[in-house]
């Protein structure tokens, strides 16, 4: 470490950055090999030009991460509080009315069915015989036809990656709709009366339970998202990139972008027993980008605390957001 | 005026000051203290060897010398014909603060960083047997810099999404993009590569790059010592 001046000046800082970065980016990608790392240590003990130009590098890479809420701050601040969340940006409303069906493909329900439901907080994956998958989100309860070509989505949210086949179309009821596949993936939500139907893949048709009411429903494209009530019917067209990180869930993660705290709330106390409360109407306003686990509120709640300055406060079950 | 602690500065500080490492070093008038390298050579015999814990040094380090990187590089890269070699001259001053630091921190940081590049910069006069004007005026110019009170911290940090973000424009696309995907969205490298079509050997790429700007973004760029209102 102690090498003569004049040799040191030799040390070509471009390289050892170089170096230092290279270091830092296999550190990113995972965890390093044992050997690696006493590499890793070697090459710092070289020299303090070594140790400066990581710690330099890495503290600048970690204070990057900021970016990710502190820009959704400044964008809270500057934009208009009008916002609405995910599912809410409606490009038009159609107006569907759902009428009750009678009799229509009545035979499927003497069939046989299964039911699978997961608690809250929990994931579930079925493969079906075809290979189609079917993930179950939190709090979900869905039931599915011994030919396993039809299912009920009873409660919840699930993701459908179907293997199309077009003399047995795959069906999904959610109370009074049904979404045909005809070669898709696609997501449901049905929550409080009310259903979410996205589509990232493929296409499929959305409409009325009744199937003579054909010509009523809707084909879906690729970044199509419909938002039905029992009497009333929008569909919005995102980029598919968009909807996918509504599917966050999947890997146990939820993702936000200029999401309002109310919204994130409402979401992380689909996954968790603690409810996240929001404790006055500006703070519910404010809006935030990135993703967090799920299943823990602490790391969110951090950000929020840090960034937005806001109170949290734990009271038996809950966790309080307010203004300081 | 007063210092990052809130302690006052006097007006016309002492011209000769001793450091607690032991390194003499003049402010005001030019005189030259004992080069950095003889310091610590005589030193090393009387010091606790492992004064200063490896942990220890890195947290002093980030949270007293890289901040004084934006006002080191502005002398630094007058004082060069290149940014490369600002770079150098940086990496130099770094090595040769670390060296004393181990075995004592010195504090204050600011006047002994301030030190250390001017005892750099009158050795490769030196050695070089080259003293151009500018160097010599620079040498004034760096006192006077190192004299500077110490920006509010909290003005730092609020500039700070704004040189961020000004990083990142700066990147290239795809490198950026790469960025982006990772922390902003925290994808992981196989999602990034799927998203962008390339490999993820070539992700690892775009992010050595984007640390690299983003660490001269963050660390080395001029600072606007007051806020823009």
């Amino acid at each position: 470490m102690m090498g003569a001046q004049e040799t040191r000046m030799d040390l070509n800082a471009q390289a050892v950055n170089a170096r230092a970065a290279a270091w830092l980016e296999r550190q990113e990608r995972g965890a390093l090999s044992p050997e690696d790392q006493s590499e890793f240590d070697a090459w710092l003990e070289e020299s303090f030009a070594h140790q400066t130009a990581y710690w330099r590098l890495a503290e600048a890479w970690n204070r990057a991460d900021r970016l990710r809420v502190l820009a959704t701050a400044e964008d809270a601040a500057t934009e208009a509080a009008s916002r609405w969340t995910r599912g809410l940006r409606i490009a038009a409303v159609l107006g569907i009315a759902a009428v009750i069906g009678a009799g229509a493909l009545r035979y499927l329900q003497v069939t046989r069915t299964e039911t699978y439901t997961t608690p809250i907080g929990a994931r579930e994956f079925l493969t079906l015989a075809d290979g189609s998958q079917i993930t179950l989100n939190t709090d979900t309860s869905l039931r599915i036809t011994a030919d396993q070509r039809k299912v009920w989505l009873d409660k919840g949210e699930a993701y459908f990656q179907i293997k199309h086949d077009a003399r047995h179309p795959f069906v999904v009821m959610i109370g009074e709709r049904r979404v045909t596949d005809l070669g898709t993936s696609f997501f449901i939500r049905r929550d409080y009366g009310r259903i979410e139907v996205a589509l990232l893949q493929g296409a499929a048709r959305f409409g009325s339970k009744d199937e003579s009411r054909k010509s009523e429903s809707l084909l879906l494209k690729p970044g199509d998202e419909v938002t039905a009530t029992a009497d009333s019917m929008s569909v919005s067209r995102k980029a598919v990139e968009d909807l996918a990180d509504a599917l966050g869930w999947r890997h146990g993660v939820l993702v936000f972008k200029h999401t309002t705290l109310a919204a994130a709330a409402a979401e992380f106390n689909r996954y968790n027993r603690e409810r996240l409360v929001v404790d006055d109407s500006e703070t519910a306003k404010l809006t935030i980008s990135g993703t967090f686990p799920a299943n823990d509120l602490n790391p969110f709640t951090e950000v929020v605390q840090s960034v937005f300055r806001l109170r949290v406060a734990r009271t038996g079950n809950e966790v309080v957001l307010s203004r300081r | 005026m007063k210092n990052f602690r809130g302690e006052p500065i006097p007006e016309n500080p002492a011209p000769l000051v001793e450091s607690h490492v032991g390194v003499r070093f003049s402010p005001s008038n030019g005189t030259l203290g004992r080069g950095m390298a003889d310091t610590t050579e005589t030193d090393r015999g009387n010091r606790r060897e492992a004064g200063v814990s490896a942990p220890g040094l890195r947290d002093w380090f980030v949270r007293e010398v890289l901040p004084l990187e934006s006002a080191l590089m502005q002398f630094l890269r007058r004082s060069s014909q290149s940014r490369a070699e600002a770079d150098d001259l940086r990496q130099e001053v770094y090595m040769r603060v670390c060296e004393v630091a181990r075995r004592e921190i010195p504090d204050p940081a600011r006047p002994f960083v301030f030190a250390v590049a001017r005892n750099l910069l009158i050795d490769r006069a030196r050695r070089e047997k080259i003293v151009s004007i500018e160097a010599v005026a620079d040498l004034g110019a760096l006192d006077i810099v190192a004299d500077e009170p110490e920006p509010d911290r909290a003005v730092i940090a609020r500039q700070e999404l704004r040189r961020l973000q000004a990083a990142l424009d700066r990147l290239p696309n795809r490198c950026r993009q790469a960025v982006t995907l990772r922390k902003i969205e925290g994808l992981s490298y196989r999602e990034i590569a799927n998203r962008m079509g390339i490999a993820e050997d070539t992700v690892s790429k775009h992010l050595r790059e984007g640390m690299s700007v983003l660490a001269d973004a963050l660390h080395s760029e001029p600072r606007e010592e007051r806020e823009r209102s």
